[in-house]
């Protein structure tokens, strides 16, 4: 089922004294979501992740605007009757009850025509744990738990009662860096599974990028930019969606467009094409760097970290923003640790210019 | 592994002495006293051992009367006290601007004298020769007949000392509630909720179990209370509970030790004990039965 949203917003009434503006928390959202696709929706803390989530789910009516799922608008539908599944941050799993009860919960509450024999229940209950793998669990309490099985206890909670939507509030923000990695990649497997559309919120872009179809960069409740996680990585549309995708983060430099030319500092760093005279942020990605003893671009050298594939070259530029510059190059390169300076030439589909007021991404070829 | 015992026993041993001074060695002295037959107090003697007290007490009519009233006090009052004051905190809880304000209005009993309100529910309820009081005016105003609820039949007292207790006992359990209901977590409500859980299946598969702990302390501490029920008695019938047919077993103690012909400690004492008994047997099957049905 797909999702629409058309001109949503929430505002929350500001708090703070003396201030009169509300807090917009989700802006003027416009957008649709594919069927059957698990989409991202990414951004820093406070920009909105949760209030959009919630406003999908029901327990929060939105300011103005509209949402449909599929062809039915939900937007007055309470969320008793919306048919959505969602994981919360902390799981929110039932204490007093077994993961048995805590699976079976959404299916009692069914009624009429879905109502389930107390068989069926137990079967679907079993039938969906085995598909997240803690069908072992049943009968445990969830405090008796680790927070990766509680975790996918309550996704299995949620995904019990086949939703048209499933809804996942940083569902992996309390598990260590190892069980994050296996849970995403099982919540992948999951989603592959059963074709749910989901809608899984991040503030860690490394993972909204590593499992979506789409993702979603917001920025204090504005939509920056959607698409493939790849696309959007390699063709942001203003500095902020370039600087939060990508570890380590793109370096970014004040430069000067002119004459058809890119400078950063003295350095002629490359042609470009339509752009006027003018100074410029630009962006250069890690492993947009090439070493070269000619390179149009000199930065004195810091030091080398050696990861085995890669190499990190650590090296300063008096026009560097983002302080010091970081640039990954294949381990097969040999650098002079004892030189002052190293050289570098740039992938042109690796740098971007951004306007130096707006942010926004300049629309020029680079050579 | 000794020495850190023989430390925790010194480090123990204030309170120890302290609880022993006064909670163990009385207790123990009024079971030996229970026993002690034909006790006098004048000259603290006594002519034997054995179980006469308790033979005496418990053929004794009024005793039996005190335990009868007792029991009915019990069994209405808990229940529905702590029933009535679970609706009403529920109900609190969900009107949310004028909580603080009913919050206060329920908790005035609590912090007003016992005998001051039992007063106050006297003159409402007492039937005299020059005025029938409120309670008698409402009655006939619906076309029924005065009773006189405190000098009158016998339900009718009851039902004025019970509902006097619950009335006492309400503020503090609803106070007590309203706190277990605000502490439970909002995203169990928030989650119920995305799986559809109508409101009555919320309220008994999620509300109840999780402030079970703290209806069953309210149930616990409820029977412990009204078994000790004695001062709210004497507010609404005077001194002379016998004589009123109203006494309790802790009114009955107390009429043992002080009453006519310096008192019959002997005896009062076992009817404290009987009480203990009672109180004892009570709380540990509200234990077994909390086992099967307080969550964590
Ligand atoms: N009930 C509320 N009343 C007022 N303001 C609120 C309320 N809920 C959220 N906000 C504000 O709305 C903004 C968005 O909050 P939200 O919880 O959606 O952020 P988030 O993106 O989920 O952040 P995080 O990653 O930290 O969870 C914040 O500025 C927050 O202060
Ligand atoms: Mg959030």
């Amino acid at each position: 089922m797909k999702v629409v949203l058309q001109n949503l917003t929430k505002k929350f009434p500001n708090r703070n004294k003396g201030v009169r503006s509300d807090v917009i928390a989700v802006n003027n959202f416009d957008m649709e979501i594919p069927d059957g696709k698990l989409v991202s929706l990414l951004g820093p803390s406070g920009c909105g992740k949760s209030t959009a989530l919630n406003l999908l789910s029901g327990l929060l009516k939105p300011s103005s605007g509209k949402i449909f799922f599929g062809e039915d608008d939900v937007t007055d539908l309470p969320a008793e009757n919306r048919g959505v599944g969602l994981v919360f941050q902390n799981y929110a799993l039932y204490p007093h009850l077994t993961v048995r009860q805590n699976i079976m919960f959404p299916l009692e509450n069914l009624k009429g025509a879905a109502k389930l024999t107390k068989a069926q229940m137990q079967e679907k209950a079993l039938e969906a744990a085995k598909l997240v793998q803690i069908h072992e669990l049943m009968d445990r309490k969830p405090n008796e738990l680790s927070g990766g099985q509680q975790q996918r206890v309550a996704i299995t909670r949620a995904l019990v009662k086949m939703p048209r939507l499933l809804l996942l509030d940083e569902p992996l923000s309390n598990l260590d860096a190892r069980l994050r990695l296996q849970t995403r990649e099982e919540l992948r497997r999951i989603q592959n599974e059963t074709g749910i559309t989901t809608i899984f919120v991040t503030h860690d872009q490394e993972e909204a990028m590593s499992i979506s179809d789409m993702i979603i960069v917001m920025k204090e409740g504005v939509i920056q930019q959607t698409g493939r996680p790849q696309d959007v990585y390699d063709s942001p549309v203003n500095l902020f969606v370039a600087k939060f995708l990508g570890t380590p983060p793109i370096n970014v430099f004040a430069g000067e467009v002119k004459d058809g030319s890119l400078y950063i500092g003295q350095d002629k760093v490359c042609t470009v094409k339509g752009a006027a005279n003018k100074p410029v942020w630009v962006g250069i990605r890690p492993e947009g760097f090439e070493l070269d003893e000619n390179g149009t671009l000199s930065c004195s050298l810091v030091g080398v970290e050696v990861m085995g594939r890669d190499i990190t070259v650590i090296s300063n530029n008096a026009a560097s923003e983002s302080g010091a510059i970081r640039a990954i190059i294949s381990a097969e390169n040999r650098v002079d640790t004892s030189a002052p300076v190293v050289r570098f030439n740039v992938k042109s589909n690796k740098i971007f210019l951004f306007d130096k007021e707006t942010e926004a991404r300049l629309d020029c070829e680079i050579g | 592994m000794d020495k850190n015992n023989w430390k925790a026993w010194l480090y123990l041993l204030p309170a120890v002495l302290f609880l022993g001074v006064f909670m163990v060695y009385p207790l123990v002295d009024v079971f030996v006293y229970s026993f002690e037959e034909g006790y006098n107090s004048a000259s603290q003697t006594f002519f034997g051992v054995g179980g006469y007290n308790y033979s005496y007490i418990l053929h004794d009519p009024y005793f039996l009367q005190a335990v009868k009233n007792t029991f009915i006090l019990v069994i209405i009052t808990v229940p529905v006290s702590t029933g009535l004051a679970l609706l009403i905190s529920v109900a609190l809880n969900s009107i949310k601007p004028l909580r603080n304000l009913y919050q206060t209005v329920y908790f005035l009993p609590y912090v007003t004298n016992t005998l001051a309100v039992g007063l106050v529910f006297m003159i409402l309820f007492k039937k005299t020769a020059y005025s029938d009081g409120l309670i008698n005016l409402l009655i006939n105003w619906f076309g029924g007949e005065s009773v006189d609820f405190i000098d009158g039949p016998y339900w009718a007292k009851m039902f004025v000392l019970c509902f006097y207790t619950v009335w006492v006992v309400m503020p503090f359990k609803i106070l007590i509630l309203t706190g277990a209901l605000a502490s439970v977590n909002q995203d169990y409500y928030n989650a119920a909720k995305v799986d559809g859980t109508s409101r009555g299946r919320i309220f008994t598969r999620i509300t109840l179990p999780m402030i079970s702990p703290t209806i069953f302390y309210l149930v616990i501490t409820g029977f412990i209370g009204a078994f000790k029920a004695y001062s709210d008695a004497v507010a609404l019938f005077g001194t002379d509970l016998n004589a009123a047919g109203m006494n309790t077993i802790v009114g009955y103690v107390y009429d043992m030790l002080y009453g006519n012909s310096d008192g019959y400690p002997s005896y009062a004492s076992a009817a404290a004990i009987v009480l203990f008994a009672i109180v004892l047997t009570i709380t540990c099957i509200n234990l077994l039965i909390s086992k099967k049905h307080v969550h964590y």
